[in-house]
């Protein structure tokens, strides 16, 4: 039964209708939830059937075959492959650049508020939109981008229609959308940390690398765990720049987990393998999730302190 | 560090994060002959045609004219985006109050659920519901797309709102039981107006994240029920080489996010967080 919150007090009368108020209060976000439980134990269920919508007759329930199937079979190994890559990089990128804005931002001005705002902005766009601005800059006929390429003699770079240029030129999207959170986050950290050691380690003349190292970046450490879980769940089920920018491809150069799952599905009508693969990526998501709320939880504990 | 370097380090960082915007722009005004000039120019004679196609719905293309509804993609996105926040509001207030000020029996997994949803992979919900909402009647409706928007705004609406409810004293809305009032009208009276900032925040937020979605529409939405993020999507593929036109229609489709943004600036901050950052 419902009991009373830590260090509130007693309310001053409580009667059965009070007792079941939480429950009254949280049950109708939670059937709106449970609606959606449903087709998420459909696909665990079909991630265990032989399912193609082009051979229906087919249908049958085969136990981990389509595990069994996956895990033998280069193509989703290349899928694991380039989805990790491309979080690794995405992330990783996206924190050191993050770190140098924010680091670059960190006394509070006019100047440098007023700039942090304006580099939010590419944040409030739309991936895929995002993707397709980029599509019209790096264009081979007018795309600015690929202009600019040639002044210095580069022209037969040809960012996502190319297989060695497409990783590159997609994580160049990421990283100009998602860079912002980065630095909102790791900024905010930064500017919230306590300033003694760092007068201290003025005083004491101590060298600037010193400072970042032993200072900075320990102190930030929080907020730099919780911002690069984040990402990382997103980066790894990124679809909407993939898909916009060159749906996968060219070939199977950008096959990463939601972009083959949505083929398999829509392209292959292989409902089963397709459940299998986002049954994978919600396995690792699950355990990244648990990790990023965990920290989550931490750093606000430290920011009620701090308020 | 010299100030020159920081000067020269900050000028690239506002180049790459803005440039596209400001080209994309810039782009928006020109006729295809113009774009397709080279090298390019920022001089040019700016043009309002192709927004007045777009708005009109009639595209010129080589090919001949082309009705395309932009402007149905548009008013899709806000009524999709303005109905999934209002319905997380009315669903996710209440909850957010309920777990912050009561433990219950099983407050703190349903929470965790609810926030998991955020992050799982939305395709393994879509791909089932592509297969259900034929045989539900959802296919197709506002109503079935605001239902699977929830997935988006209310996890964010419920975790953002609980931590502005964790922060009020309950002494102030039992100070005001004890005057007689009933548990409704001091959460109306009460409760609700003292967490306003950050519901505000939470709504506007979500309102962002809502119209910059782009894989839940692309499932289950056909034609006539899609958002901008989709619709312009389409486009290109219809419009074909009508790069003004292109690059109007992105226009209008972040217009309204970065508007959103820029008047919710200091709450941008906290809610990115969940909540877990002060800004």
């Amino acid at each position: 039964m419902a009991t009373v919150a830590e260090g509130v007090r007693k309310p001053p009368r409580r009667s059965f209708g009070e007792s079941a108020l939480p429950y009254l209060l949280s049950l109708p976000a939670l059937l709106v939830c449970i609606g959606i439980l449903v087709p998420f134990v459909t696909a665990v269920w079909y991630s265990l059937q032989r399912y193609n919508l082009a051979m229906p007759y087919l249908k049958g329930f085969i136990w981990f075959e389509n595990y069994k199937i996956l895990f033998t079979d280069t193509v989703f190994w290349h899928t694991v492959w380039v989805s990790l890559l491309y979080t690794v990089l995405t992330v990783g990128i996206e924190l050191v650049l993050g770190l140098t804005i924010a680091m670059l931002l960190q006394r509070s001005s006019a100047f440098n508020n007023a700039m942090s705002i304006a580099l939010m902005l590419p944040l409030m766009i739309a991936p895929a939109i995002a993707a397709l601005m980029w599509k019209l800059m790096t264009n081979p006929n007018f795309g600015i981008f690929s202009y600019l390429l040639s002044l210095v003699g580069v022209t037969d770079f040809r960012w996502g229609s190319s297989p060695s240029s497409a990783l590159f030129t997609v994580v160049l999207v990421d990283v100009w959308v998602y860079t912002p959170f980065m630095m909102v986050l790791l900024l905010a950290g930064l500017r919230g940390l306590p300033r003694q050691p760092f007068e201290a380690a003025e005083l004491d003349g101590v060298p600037w690398t010193f400072v970042f190292f032993r200072i900075t970046l320990p102190m930030l450490f929080p907020y730099i765990l919780t911002a690069g879980l984040f990402r990382m769940l997103d980066a790894i089920q990124q679809f909407d720049i993939i898909y916009a920018m060159t749906q996968g491809g060219p070939g199977d150069t950008l096959m990463v987990f939601q972009v083959q799952a949505y083929l398999e599905f829509f392209t292959y009508t292989n409902v089963g393998r397709s459940a299998a693969i986002l049954m994978v990526l919600w396995a690792i998501t699950y355990f990244l999730s648990h990790q990023f709320i965990k920290y989550w939880l931490r750093l606000r504990e430290r920011a009620r302190g701090v308020a | 560090m010299h100030p020159a370097i920081r000067v020269v380090l900050l000028t690239l960082i506002g180049l790459f994060f803005l440039f596209p915007i400001v080209w994309v722009f810039l782009m928006s005004f020109q006729t295809n002959e113009t774009i397709l000039r080279i090298p390019p120019s920022l001089v040019f004679e700016p043009t309002l045609q192709n927004y007045t196609a777009l708005i009109s719905g009639r595209l010129e293309t080589g090919a001949g004219v082309l009705e395309l509804a932009f402007m149905q993609n548009l008013w899709n996105s806000f009524v999709l985006s303005f109905c999934s926040v209002a319905l997380s509001l009315l669903l996710g207030v209440p909850a957010a109050y309920a777990f912050a000020r009561f433990k219950f029996f099983g407050s703190e997994d349903i929470a965790f659920t609810l926030l998991s949803f955020r992050f799982a992979p939305a395709l393994l919900v879509l791909l089932p519901l592509n297969l259900y909402f034929q045989d539900i009647g959802l296919n197709d409706t506002y109503i079935g797309l605001i239902w699977v928007y929830q997935l988006i705004t209310l996890p964010l609406i419920l975790w953002i709102v609980r931590g502005y409810f964790e922060d009020i004293s309950p002494d102030i809305e039992n100070a005001y039981r004890v005057d007689g009032h009933s548990w409704f009208s001091t959460f109306m009276k009460i409760s609700i107006p003292l967490a306003l900032p950050g519901i505000a925040a939470a709504a506007l937020l979500s309102f962002i994240f809502a119209w910059n979605n782009f894989v839940f529409a692309l499932i289950l939405a056909s034609a006539d029920k899609q958002p901008v993020t989709v619709g312009a999507l389409a486009f290109v593929t219809a419009s074909g080489i009508q790069y003004g036109q292109i690059a109007a229609a992105v226009v209008l489709s972040i217009l309204p996010t970065l508007a959103l943004a820029l008047y919710a600036q200091r709450y941008l901050v906290e809610g990115l967080s969940l909540g877990a950052v002060k800004g």
